[in-house]
Order: structure tokens, then C-alpha cells, then sequence
């Protein structure tokens, strides 16, 4: 569809035919990571996880072991939340250890995602060390008889103004921190942090750029093996029969699994069992049947006649002005891949009956429950510690591998198992980021304000994670012999959202209406991509709002201030617009051209602006960003420098999902396996990226780790409009079709 | 069925298949952690390694073609307590997120600097076009890389 006037009854039409039947509540529910606990609202996952000894421990010397549910993903949380807990309790950085996401010790954060963490154990670990630091001076105050009050705090030992000292080491018993939580305790305010708000060098750092254990990958155990899986041709193949005597006689083969249609190698050498999963391979005939729906503009067509649960999800009918001008559009996203540099890992091993797995998982406990229902025994015989692996920018194989390695492992005689995805089954069997289509229309009075504004958007979920819903969201479980099905799909709920995240704009509309449509079958196999539903839905608004401020004749920037009443999203707005130089009213020309986007991240987190400039080659249609500026305000900043780097990667992964990326299919094969037919941006292409932070030491501290994507494709979007003066409403914005959109 | 390769200045016998993949001898045998599997067919360079100071992808080359050759991997340049000029320009610059390219940036870099003391932007980017990285540390890893050239050639 195109954009231009429509028919207020061809609206109604569409809108009218909308049925409202879908409960929050159990939704909500399922979402929530465990059931309501009685006593006093305690912050971030102190909430659910309530005793302090689950958070800290002082060890006889003084040091500090503090634990976190949530994991290390490259965006250097581990770092941060030390850097939290050393503040609160008064001892150095360097005394402080942390231990994350392990379901025998730490407490149980659910899924390391949405860029919560800051949130969720930022708020805990600041609680609950706040808390543990004021029984330490009260016991302290009993132990040298003087007034707590009196009391000082230095690197872990307590000072009396007359002398006396006690250190952490001395006033810990075993008894000191196992109790609740009272979130009494009142944390420090910013100006009391020494290491909050500082650039603090990642503890993870040294060992990647010295070739030490840093990731799963890396992992050596006693006896391990190595395994590899042999997947199906296409997603609904069944394996007929395969020649598994002949692979097991190669050489260093220890185990030939075949379940159902779920086959697996394992064998003393990485090659040997690489060698013997393509020997699998080359005999196994399958029975498969075409399940994919069709591609090109043909999808989105599809996926609007889909049975769909739908939701109206915001809706305001104030007082305005009637609409004289009036724009509608469509924008389309496609099936996007995580596409991490190293394909998914994980190590098995069982031991009487009880398995130990360590993965890249995001949520070591949800794994944990998947596992135990995948393999039919209790969660309590399942340990899942996480260990690095490459960066998974949302639910990429990282659960599934460890299926496959605990099914592999199984038939090892106890022998550990590290098995790794090969390349093609990372492409091909990852769950992508849906595909989305959104349409768009909105209404301008005589003074060039945005009257009237209607979203409405059709997305398969964006959120089939382990411990998420029924079902077994774990790929070997649906191919076994006694398969299990996966979960039902679920929209996360606003006002986060999933396909609807970012659905309802910021600016201040009157009358407006909002309507998400959840596809529930899954044909394509989907999940959480950073960001969900957001890069879509803000790269629709944005570039919206850049045509609806052409239809005004206003500025993109002006004309984004007008419709804003929040200061914070202003602010964002116009340092961007300052750093960038932004002339109001410059106009693109010679393939040159630059734009702005803006979103508050879930409207929730963090607010970013960027503006980015491109040019483009009317002859070829390539696109090229060869700047980009962003401006981020996350509320009190924990570690700036962490926060650049999530910021600057955000707006380069942004670009290069904008510029290159979709999965590619045909009625029943995935096509997308390596990186010729999927290309990423490479070094001489990405855009130099300049952070501004705006530090708002008043303000609670949210996550940034997928707040610049929206903002960014919108920018670069608008930027190829103002370069060409033609709107393009498709990603990617790929060569072919920019050529296309010029000629 | 052993090979005999160098690897770092050190003769290592490991009892590998002539076509194994050097990377698998590496990160196996060796136990050398730094070279990654990342695509299997040379077009990520995550497990590249110097062959006879040229960057050579690991995950292509079979072991018995490079045993009179020098190998050098990221373990060859420094260690965490005595930091290659190019590592300590990475920690210095944070240049990186999950890291997973980083080893292959490194080596890609260093056979670049040995050529080409001092490189343009232009020469930097061009020089790691087929090292892929997805967290989108490029600008970082630019900066790091022309922060060790200064250091190592003022």
C-alpha cells in the first residue's frame, strides 16, 4: 500500500471488524517469574528472591561474593552490578567477586533480557548490599559499644571515632545474612558512589583479547568428547531411515543417536564427529512437506489474513480539531537473524542420572525447567551454570544446543559432551525476528498538527523462550520420537509489548488508536530478536512522522517538539539535533541526504535520538551511513563507557539489519545457511557513531542494550528520503530496491 | 597419524589426521583457546591465525600444510600479564562486547601492522572487511588498532 488519501469508510471498515477477546491477566501471570510474595515491595528481583544471604556473602577475609541471576552477554552487566555492590557496601571493587546465573547458587532472575537487567538485579544487589552494609555497622556498633551512627565504613572495615575497628570479615557470622529483606535500608544517594557512574574497565575484557577460558566454546572437562547434531533438510522433514552402522564404524566414534527424527554424533576428535554428522547426513532420507508461507510482498499479504488475537492497546478520544489532511502507509519488516559470529554450545554431562549443563542460555532457570520437561525427570537433577558464549542479541540457539548436547551426552556412558552448532544449523534453525507488517494513518489540522492517529500492526510473537508457556520451547523436543509440542504464542503484555512494543507513539496525539494482531501459528520458527516488536514499529511511526512533517511543512525536529510533553524525550531530541548540527529545513540532495529518529525504549527505558547521515548511489541503490550521531538519556548512569559501547553497537547491528538482512525461504526450505547469502555490514561500511549521554543522577537507572535500534533505522530511513525524495517503507534497504524505488 | 607443527615458537607433535583442520589441532590439541569456530568456510574470520606472519584462516587449513610453516595464535602475541601493545589497545579502548570476533581482529591487525606500520582509516577498515563482527564494536576496534600503531611505531 501506498501512502495517500484513503477513504474514512475503507478505515472503518478494517477497524470495525476487530474482535477484543484477549485477557491480560493469565498472560501476566505466565510472565511473571514465580507467585506473589507477602510482606513489603522490595526492589527488582529482591522482590521474588527475598533472602540476603541468596545475594551476598562476606567471606572470612572480607571480600565480597555477590550473586546475580542474570548473565554475562557481552554488554558488560557483571561489571556494572560489581561496580553496585561495591558502593553500597563501602569495599573495593577489586574485593568484590560475582557470581552469575547458576541454578545451584544464585538467585533464580528469569531471563537476562529487555534490558533489565540494571533493573531488575541492579535494584536488588543496591537493596539488598545497602541492607547488609547497615547490619554490619550495627553489629559493629553492639561490638565496640558506641552509637552506629558514630560509625565509619572503609574498603570492608568499620571505624569507631575513638579507635576501635572491626572489619566485614569479623562481624560476619554464618547467621548475619539469612534473613528477609526489609528494604528499610536506604541505598546511597549518587553522590556518595565512588564507583557508580564511572567507566570502569569489564572484568571480562582480558581474558578475550588474551586467549583465556572465556566462554563455553572454551570449556575442557575430564573425558569429554565432542558431538555434533544432524538436522532435517526443512523444518517439517521427518527422517525416514539413515545408514547408522556405517557411521559408527568411522574412526573415533563413540555414539550414533537416532530418536525419532532428532540425530546426533559423538566422537573423540571435533573433526571425527564433523566428519561422521555429514556421513549421517549423506544417508538420511527424509520425508518433507512445505509449511513456509510465501515470500516477497505475497508474506505480508498472508500474515493480514491469518487467524489473529487481536487487541486494541490504546485508545484516546480528546477533543481536537478536525483532520483537513489526511496520510496513510504501510511498513514492512522481514524475518531478521540473530546471527551470532559463533554458532551455539554447549557442554552435557551425566552423572547417576543427574545432568549438568553449561550453556549460553540467557535464563540458566528457565532452561533448567525446560530441560527437566524435554527429558522427563525434576528440575532438582539439573544443574544449568551459565558460561559466555558469542553474543546472542535475544533468543538465538543457545537453549536448544543444550537439549541437543544432553541428548547426545546420554548416550555416552557418562562422558561429557561439548557440542556446537555448525554454521548452517545456527542459520537455519535459530527462531528469527518476525516478520511484521504495519499500517499506518494519521491525520494533520489546518495548523499542521497531528490530529488523529491510527496504528494498526500484524506480528507472529516475538517471545518463545524456555519457561515461557505449555509446551517445550527446546527444537530436539519437537523431533524426537515422543515429541512435545511448543508452546502456545503469547504476546508479551504493554506496556513493554512484544510485536506491539513501541506500537503506541510518545508523542501526544488526541485521538488515537492502537491495534495489535498476534498471528499464533508460527511457520516460520520465531522468537525474541533485540528489541521484539520496537525496530519495526518505531521505523514505521518515525518515518511517519517525517512524512507527516512534510505534508505540515515543518522540520522533523521541530515538528517532533511540538507533539512531545516529555522533557527527558526533548532533550534527547535536540542534543542530538545540536551535536549533529541539524539545519531545520535542510534539504537532501546529490544521493545526500540525513534524518532523525527518536523512540523511549518499551516507553519504558531508556530515550534515544539519533540522527544519521547517508548517501546514496542513484546508479547502483547502494546505501551508505558513513555517520551517525545518537544522544541517551538511561537515568542515572552506572557505567558510561558501557553504556557508549551498547549505544554505538546498537546503532551499527540497527544499520546493518536496515541496509542488508532477511531471511530467505522458499515453500518449505529455509535458504538462508552462511554468511554469502546472509550479509552482515562489514568494517568499510559501518557508520562512525558519535554517544552523547545525558546523566540523570535523579533518576532510576534503566537498560540500554536495545534502546538504539529503533531510533537508528528510522534515522537512516528518513535520511534515504531526504537524500532521494523517495520514500522507501520496505526493509532492507537493500540496493535492488532503492534502485528500484529511483527508476 | 601425528603431525608436527610450530605453533608459537614452540614444536608440537599432536596425533591429528594430515586434513585436520588447523583450528580444531589448535583449540584441541594445543588447547589454545584464542582462534574461534565460527563459520567453518572462511567467511567470518574468527579463527584466523598468522601463518608465517600472513593471516590465514585456521578453519580451512588442513594441519599437514602448514607443518613447515610458523603459526602464531593470540596466545603467541602476549598474555594477561605481559600485554601485547595491540591487546592492551583493546582493553584500553573496551573494544569489545561478547568478543567472540576479537581474536580474529587481533590477528587480522597485528599482519596488518607488521606490513603497514601505519595505516590509514581506510587501509584499517579494508584490511578487516572479512572479519565479521555483530555487536557492532567496529568504531572501538578502529580506535584500538590505530592507538597500538601509534604505540608501536611513534
Amino acid at each position: 500500500m501506498s501512502a495517500g488519501p484513503i477513504t474514512r469508510r475503507g478505515f472503518l471498515g478494517r477497524t470495525a471488524a476487530l474482535t477484543v477477546g484477549f485477557s491480560l491477566a493469565p498472560l501476566a501471570r505466565a510472565f511473571a517469574q514465580s507467585a506473589a510474595p507477602v510482606g513489603p515491595k522490595l526492589p527488582g528481583s529482591l522482590q521474588t528472591n527475598r533472602n540476603l544471604d541468596g545475594w551476598l556473602r562476606i567471606n572470612p577475609d572480607g571480600s565480597v561474593t555477590a550473586f546475580t541471576g542474570k548473565v554475562e552477554i557481552g554488554q558488560g552487566i557483571v561489571t556494572a552490578l560489581a561496580q553496585i555492590v561495591a558502593d553500597e557496601l563501602d569495599v573495593d571493587l577489586a574485593r568484590v567477586t560475582m557470581i552469575s546465573g547458576d541454578t545451584a547458587t544464585t538467585p533464580n532472575e528469569g531471563v537476562t533480557s529487555g534490558s533489565r537487567s540494571i533493573e531488575d538485579s541492579g535494584a536488588a544487589l543496591r537493596a539488598a548490599c545497602a541492607e547488609a552494609r547497615a547490619i554490619l555497622v550495627e553489629t559493629a556498633a553492639s561490638k565496640l559499644s558506641v552509637p552506629a551512627s558514630s560509625l565509619r565504613v572503609e574498603n570492608g572495615v568499620v571505624s569507631a571515632p575513638g579507635g576501635g575497628r572491626a572489619t566485614y570479615g569479623e562481624l560476619t557470622s554464618e547467621a548475619t545474612f539469612k534473613r528477609e529483606a526489609t528494604g528499610q535500608a536506604k541505598p546511597k544517594p549518587p553522590s556518595a558512589h565512588r564507583f557508580t557512574g564511572k567507566s570502569i574497565p569489564r572484568r571480562d575484557i582480558p581474558a578475550k583479547v588474551t586467549g583465556g577460558p572465556a566462554y563455553v566454546h572454551d570449556m575442557r572437562l575430564p573425558g569429554m568428547i565432542f558431538g555434533r547434531v544432524v538436522r532435517p533438510p526443512s523444518p517439517r522433514a521427518k527422517l525416514i531411515s539413515v545408514d547408522e552402522q556405517a557411521v559408527r564404524s568411522m574412526p573415533g566414534v563413540v555414539a550414533v543417536v537416532r530418536d525419532g527424527s532428532f540425530l546426533a554424533v559423538a566422537a573423540e576428535r571435533e573433526e571425527q564427529a564433523v566428519a561422521a554428522a555429514r556421513g549421517l547426513d549423506k544417508t538420511a532420507k527424509w520425508q518433507q512437506t512445505p509449511s513456509l508461507p510465501p515470500t516477497g510482498r505475497a508474506l505480508f499479504d498472508h500474515m493480514r489474513q491469518q487467524p489473529s488475537q487481536t487487541n486494541v492497546i490504546g485508545e484516546k478520544s480528546e477533543s481536537a480539531p478536525a483532520a483537513v489532511k489526511t496520510l496513510a502507509a504501510t511498513f514492512t519488516r522481514p524475518f531478521q537473524a540473530h546471527a551470532a559470529i559463533g554458532p551455539s554450545c554447549a557442554v552435557a554431562h551425566w552423572e547417576n542420572g543427574k545432568l549438568h549443563v553449561w550453556s549460553h542460555t540467557q535464563g540458566p532457570f528457565p532452561l533448567r525447567g525446560e530441560l527437566a520437561k524435554a527429558l522427563k525427570i525434576p528440575p532438582s537433577d539439573i544443574t544449568v551454570t551459565h558460561r559466555e558464549g558469542s553474543g546472542c542479541y535475544g533468543h538465538n540457539g543457545a537453549d536448544d544446543v543444550a537439549l541437543d548436547a544432553a541428548l547426545c551426552a546420554r548416550a555416552t556412558g557418562g562422558r561429557p559432551v561439548k557440542l556446537q552448532w555448525m554454521r548452517e544449523d545456527e542459520f537455519r534453525w535459530e527462531p528469527y525476528g518476525s516478520a511484521m507488517v504495519i499500517d499506518l494513518q494519521a491525520g494533520l489540522d489546518a495548523n499542521g498538527n497531528v490530529v488523529d492517529f491510527r496504528n494498526e500492526l500484524w506480528s507472529h510473537t516475538h517471545s518463545t523462550r524456555p519457561g515461557e508457556s505449555d509446551g517445550v520451547n527446546l527444537l530436539a523436543a519437537w523431533y524426537v520420537k515422543d515429541a512435545q509440542r511448543p508452546g502456545t504464542a503469547r504476546n508479551i503484555p504493554q506496556p513493554a509489548g512484544g510485536g506491539d512494543r513501541n506500537a503506541i507513539p510518545l508523542y501526544v496525539f488526541p485521538r488515537q488508536r492502537v491495534v495489535n494482531h498476534l498471528l499464533p501459528d508460527m511457520p516460520v520458527r520465531v522468537s525474541a530478536l533485540r528489541t521484539l516488536g520496537a525496530y519495526a514499529n518505531v521505523f514505521a511511526i518515525e518515518s511517519f512522522m517525517d512524512e507527516l512533517a512534510l505534508a505540515a511543512g515543518a522540520d522533523p525536529v521541530e515538528f517532533r517538539l511540538r507533539h512531545l510533553s516529555d522533557p527527558r524525550a526533548k532533550a534527547v531530541i535536540e542534543t542530538v539535533a545540536a551535536k549533529a548540527g541539524w539545519r531545520p529545513g535542510a534539504r537532501g540532495g546529490d544521493g545526500r541526504g540525513r534524518g532523525i529518529g527518536f523512540a523511549k525504549y518499551k516507553n519504558l527505558a531508556t530515550y534515544v535520538a539519533v540522527v544519521a547521515e547517508v548517501e546514496v548511489d542513484r546508479e547502483s541503490g547502494e546505501v551508505k551511513v558513513p555517520r551517525a550521531w545518537a544522544a541517551a538519556d538511561a537515568g542515572l548512569v552506572v557505567n558510561p563507557d558501557g553504556l557508549s559501547n551498547q549505544i554505538e553497537g546498537g546503532v551499527i547491528q540497527s544499520t546493518s539489519w536496515t541496509l542488508r538482512e532477511a531471511v530467505e525461504f522458499d515453500g518449505t526450505r529455509i535458504l538462508t545457511g552462511d554468511w554469502a547469502n546472509y550479509q552482515i555490514l562489514r568494517m568499510p561500511e559501518v557508520p562512525t557513531v558519535q554517544v552523547t549521554l545525558i546523566d540523570r543522577p535523579g533518576e532510576k537507572s534503566v537498560g540500554a542494550g536495545e534502546a538504539a535500534q529503533g531510533p537508528a533505522v528510522a534515522a537512516i530511513a528518513n535520511a534515504v528520503a531526504n537524500a532521494t525524495g523517495r520514500r522507501i517503507r520496505d526493509l532492507p534497504l537493500t540496493a535492488g530496491r532503492v534502485k528500484a524505488a529511483l527508476t | 597419524m601425528a603431525i608436527t607443527l610450530t605453533v608459537n615458537e614452540r614444536r608440537r607433535t599432536v596425533p591429528a589426521a594430515a586434513d585436520t583442520p588447523l583450528l580444531y589441532v589448535l583449540r584441541n590439541d594445543l588447547e589454545l583457546n584464542a582462534a574461534k569456530f565460527g563459520c567453518g568456510m572462511a567467511q567470518c574470520g574468527a579463527c584466523t591465525v598468522l601463518v608465517d606472519g600472513k593471516p590465514v584462516r585456521s578453519c580451512v587449513t588442513p594441519a599437514a600444510a602448514v607443518k613447515d610453516a610458523k603459526i602464531t595464535t593470540l596466545e603467541g602475541l602476549g598474555s594477561a600479564e605481559k600485554l601485547h601493545p595491540l591487546q592492551k589497545a583493546f582493553i584500553d579502548e573496551q573494544a569489545a562486547q561478547c568478543g567472540y570476533c576479537i581474536a580474529g581482529m587481533l590477528m587480522t591487525a597485528k599482519g596488518l601492522l607488521d606490513e603497514n606500520p601505519h595505516p590509514s582509516e581506510a587501509d584499517l577498515r579494508l584490511a578487516l572487511a572479512g572479519n565479521l563482527c555483530r555487536c557492532g564494536t567496529h568504531g572501538r576496534i578502529i580506535r584500538a588498532i590505530q592507538r597500538a600503531a601509534k604505540e608501536m611505531s611513534p
